[in-house]
C-alpha cells in the first residue's frame, strides 16, 4: 500500500475517519462517509469496541456526534466497560456528543399476530439522530432482532429499508453482526451492506489469542487486503497496518556513540549510524544486556529518549544489575529520558507484542529503542510469521529514524542463524562469544558486519567491570589461539617477566663489559707506567751513553790538545 | 395521548384492562389493528377496558421509553404483567392468548 498522503479515492467517495490508529491507514482515510459499514465477527472479537471507538473519536476529534443503538448491553453496562478503556461515555453523553439507546427485546413477552413493520425502530433512531445532530450511527448488533421477531420475511424487508433509510439520512453507520458458520454474519447482513465490510477474528495459535482485522470489501476504494492484527489496550484499539511500510526511510549519516569508547573505535571511531538497526547476538551470559545498557546510557547522556523493551527481566532487575557495572538507570527513568517496559513473551501473540510496542513507541517518541532479547519473540510465532513481523517492526523503526538495538540469544556458539534470519535485516551485527581456555570462560567481541563503514575486523576481549564494559586487545597465542582473561593476564605477566629478565641480562652484560673495559683501562695504565718506566730507563741509558761519549770526546779532545793534534771535531 | 374509545370502567369482581396501541400515523396496518382490537375488546372485555392510542410520529420519545420497535404494538398496561402483542391483531386467538384472556365460551 502506498503512503496515505496519496490515496486513490474517487472524488465522490468521501471518508469518515475512525480515529483508530492504523485502521484509517488501511482504509485509506476511514469508513465510507454517509454509508453503512458492516463489522462482522465472533463473540468477543471487538465489534462493539471498534464501533464505540468510531463514535467516541468522531465526537472528540471530528465534531461528529453519534448515536449508539445497543441491542445487547445497557447504557450503564457500556459506560462501565468503556471507562476501563479510557472512554468516558457518560461525559460524552452529557455533552450531547453521544446518545446511547438501549433497545431491549424479550421475545418471550411479545406475541405476534398479523402484519407489522419496524417503524418504531426508525422513529426511535430518527429522533435520537435529530436530538443531538448525529453524523454517526452504530447499531450493535442488529441481529438481535432475529431473536425478537419471528417473521423473518418482514424483518429482512425492514432491514433492507433501514439501510436505505440510513443512507438517506446521510449518516455514516456501522452495523455489527455475529459471525456465521458459512456466512460472514449469522443472518446474512452482508446482503444489505454493499459498501464496506470488515471482518474481525480472534484466533488461537499456540494457545495465544490474536485478534485480526480484515477488510473484506470496500466499494470504490483502495484498501489493504491483508489480515491485520489489532490490539485492545488501555486506551482503545489500534490496528497494525503491516503492509503500509516499505523501504523508504532516509539513511542518516549522523553517528552516535555505542557508549563504549573502544567499540566506537572498532566502528571507525564514531559508533553506529543514527536510525540504523543493530543486532547484538551471543549465548547466555555474554553481556548482551550490558552492551545494550551502555548504549542506553550514552543515548540518555546525549538527551535522546530511550525505550527499553525487556522480555526477560523486570525494570528493577535490569536497574539493579546495571548499577553493578556503574550504569544508573534509575536517574534516567526519573528524568523521563528512559522508559523500561517488561513483558513476558508468552503474555500475548507476536503481533500483539509488536503492536503494543508500536503503540508505546508512538506515545513515547524515543530516539533509541532496545529490544532485549528479540529472540524471545520468536518463541511465540511460527518462523515465517516472526521474520515477517520483525521486518515490519524494524522497517517501522527505521522509517521513524529510531536507532534500534536488538539482542539475540543464541543456543550455541556455532549458531550463526541469530534470531531466525533476523541478522539480514540488521545494519550492524555485533557478536559476543564465549571463549573457553585455561579453565575459564571469557567474552570476545567482534563486529560481524556494519553496513556503510569500514569496521574493525579484530576480535577484542569484552570485559565487564565495576566501571562498565571494556574492550581489551586479545593476545594472539603462540599456537594461534586467542588469549583472554587470566591467560591473557598470565601472558602479560610472562612477557613482563621476560622483559625484566632481558633487562637484567642486559644490565649484567653491560656491567660485565664495563668491568672488562675498566680492567683493560687498568691494564693500559699498568702498561703505560711500565712503558714510562722502560722509557725512563731507556732515556737514562741514552743519557749515560751521551755522558760517557761526551766524556770520551772530552778525553780525546783533551788528548789531542795535549798531543797538539788536528781539529777532529767532526769525527765523533 | 389520544384517548381511545374507552367505556367507563365499571367496578366489579373482574380485572379491568388498560391497553395501549402504538401506531405511526394513520397507516392501513394501524387502522386494521385498531379495528381488530376494538372488536375483540367489545366481545371479551365489554365495560372493563380502556384503549389508549399513541402516535409515535407525534411523540417519538415514547418509542424509547416503552421499548417499541414494531408498529403496531399493543401493550397491556394493566393488569400486570406487561404484555406486548405486535402486528395488526388479525388473529383473534393469538390476541386473546397474548392478553391472557381465555376465549369466551361462545367463540368457536
Amino acid at each position: 500500500m502506498e503512503n496515505n498522503t496519496s490515496p486513490i479515492i474517487s472524488a465522490d467517495l468521501k471518508k469518515s475517519p475512525t480515529g483508530i490508529s492504523g485502521l484509517d491507514e488501511i482504509t485509506n482515510g476511514g469508513l465510507p462517509k454517509g454509508r453503512t459499514t458492516l463489522i462482522a465477527g465472533g463473540a468477543g472479537s471487538g465489534k462493539t469496541l471498534i464501533s464505540m471507538q468510531f463514535l467516541a473519536q468522531g465526537a472528540l476529534k471530528y465534531d461528529e456526534p453519534g448515536v449508539f443503538m445497543a441491542f445487547e448491553e445497557s447504557a450503564s453496562d457500556l459506560a462501565k466497560n468503556f471507562i476501563s478503556l479510557g472512554i468516558d461515555l457518560e461525559d460524552l453523553t452529557s455533552q450531547k456528543k453521544l446518545l446511547i439507546d438501549y433497545v431491549y427485546i424479550d421475545s418471550s413477552e411479545i406475541e405476534e399476530t398479523g402484519e407489522y413493520d419496524l417503524e418504531g425502530l426508525f422513529i426511535r433512531l430518527g429522533s435520537a439522530i435529530d436530538s443531538i445532530g448525529a453524523k454517526r450511527v452504530v447499531l450493535d448488533t442488529i441481529e438481535v432482532l432475529f431473536a425478537g421477531f419471528k417473521n423473518y420475511a418482514i424483518l429482512r424487508s425492514e432491514l433492507r429499508r433501514l439501510f436505505r433509510w440510513l443512507k438517506t439520512r446521510g449518516v455514516t453507520a456501522i452495523v455489527t453482526g455475529e459471525r456465521g458458520d458459512n456466512t460472514l454474519t449469522r443472518f446474512g447482513l452482508e446482503e444489505y451492506v454493499a459498501d464496506c465490510v470488515i471482518l474481525l477474528d480472534n484466533r488461537m495459535e499456540k494457545q495465544i489469542a490474536t485478534r485480526r482485522l480484515r477488510i473484506v470489501k470496500y466499494r470504490g476504494s483502495k484498501h489493504g487486503t491483508n489480515e491485520y492484527p489489532f490490539l485492545i489496550e488501555e486506551d482503545g484499539i489500534s490496528v497494525l497496518p503491516i503492509t503500509s511500510l516499505g523501504l523508504e526511510h532516509n539513511a542518516s549519516i549522523e553517528r552516535i556513540s555505542t557508549g563504549i569508547e573502544r567499540l566506537d573505535n572498532m566502528l571507525e571511531g564514531k559508533g553506529y549510524f543514527r536510525g540504523s538497526s543493530i543486532l547484538v547476538s551471543g549465548t547466555a551470559g555474554t553481556g548482551k544486556t550490558s552492551l545494550a545498557s551502555h548504549f542506553v546510557d550514552a543515548a540518555c547522556r546525549r538527551g535522546d529518549r530511550c525505550l527499553y523493551f525487556a522480555f526477560e527481566e523486570s525494570p528493577s532487575q535490569i536497574g539493579r544489575n546495571m548499577s553493578s557495572i556503574g550504569i544508573d538507570f534509575k536517574s534516567w527513568i526519573n528524568a523521563g529520558t528512559l522508559q523500561i517496559h517488561s513483558t513476558r513473551p508468552m503474555a500475548h501473540g507476536l503481533e500483539m507484542h509488536l503492536l503494543e510496542m508500536r503503540t508505546i513507541i508512538d506515545k513515547f517518541q524515543p530516539k533509541v529503542v532496545i529490544i532485549d532479547p528479540i529472540s524471545n519473540l520468536t518463541n511465540v510465532g511460527t518462523e515465517s510469521d516472526v521474520k515477517f513481523m520483525l521486518t515490519r517492526l524494524i522497517d517501522y523503526l527505521k522509517t521513524m529514524g529510531i536507532t534500534a538495538l536488538s539482542t539475540s540469544l543464541m543456543d550455541s556458539e556455532d549458531d550463526f542463524q541469530a534470531g531466525k534470519g533476523v541478522s539480514s535485516l540488521m545494519d550492524t551485527w555485533i557478536r559476543l562469544r564465549m571463549f573457553e581456555n585455561g579453565n575459564e570462560r571469557n567474552r570476545g567481541i567482534t563486529v560481524v558486519k556494519s553496513r556503510g563503514m569500514a569496521h574493525s575486523n579484530q576480535i577484542r576481549e569484552f570485559r565487564i567491570t565495576d566501571n562498565g564494559a571494556m574492550l581489551t586487545d586479545v593476545y594472539p597465542g603462540r599456537t594461534g589461539g586467542l588469549l583472554m582473561g587470566s591467560s591473557r593476564v598470565a601472558q602479560e605477566a610472562r612477557e613482563e617477566a621476560e622483559i625484566l629478565a632481558q633487562q637484567q641480562e642486559n644490565e649484567r652484560r653491560r656491567r660485565e663489559l664495563e668491568n672488562r673495559l675498566r680492567s683493560l683501562d687498568t691494564q693500559i695504565a699498568v702498561l703505560r707506567s711500565e712503558f714510562e718506566t722502560e722509557e725512563k730507563e731507556l732515556n737514562k741509558i741514552i743519557g749515560k751513553e751521551a755522558l760517557r761519549r761526551e766524556a770520551t770526546d772530552k778525553g780525546r779532545t783533551e788528548m789531542a790538545r795535549l798531543r797538539k793534534a788536528d781539529d777532529l771535531h767532526e769525527g765523533i | 395521548m389520544e384517548e381511545g374509545d374507552a367505556e367507563n370502567i365499571q367496578p366489579g369482581t373482574q380485572k379491568s384492562y388498560i391497553l395501549r396501541l402504538y401506531v405511526a400515523g394513520q397507516t392501513r396496518k394501524s387502522l386494521t389493528a385498531f379495528a381488530n382490537l376494538k372488536k375483540i375488546c367489545e366481545e371479551h372485555l365489554r365495560g372493563r377496558y380502556r384503549i389508549e392510542v399513541i402516535d409515535l410520529l407525534e411523540k417519538p420519545q415514547l418509542a424509547k421509553g416503552d421499548q417499541i420497535l414494531a408498529i403496531p404494538t399493543l401493550v397491556r398496561q394493566l393488569p400486570p404483567p406487561l404484555k406486548k402483542i405486535i402486528g395488526d391483531l388479525s388473529n383473534t386467538e393469538k390476541v386473546l392468548v397474548g392478553l391472557d384472556l381465555r376465549p369466551a365460551e361462545k367463540v368457536d
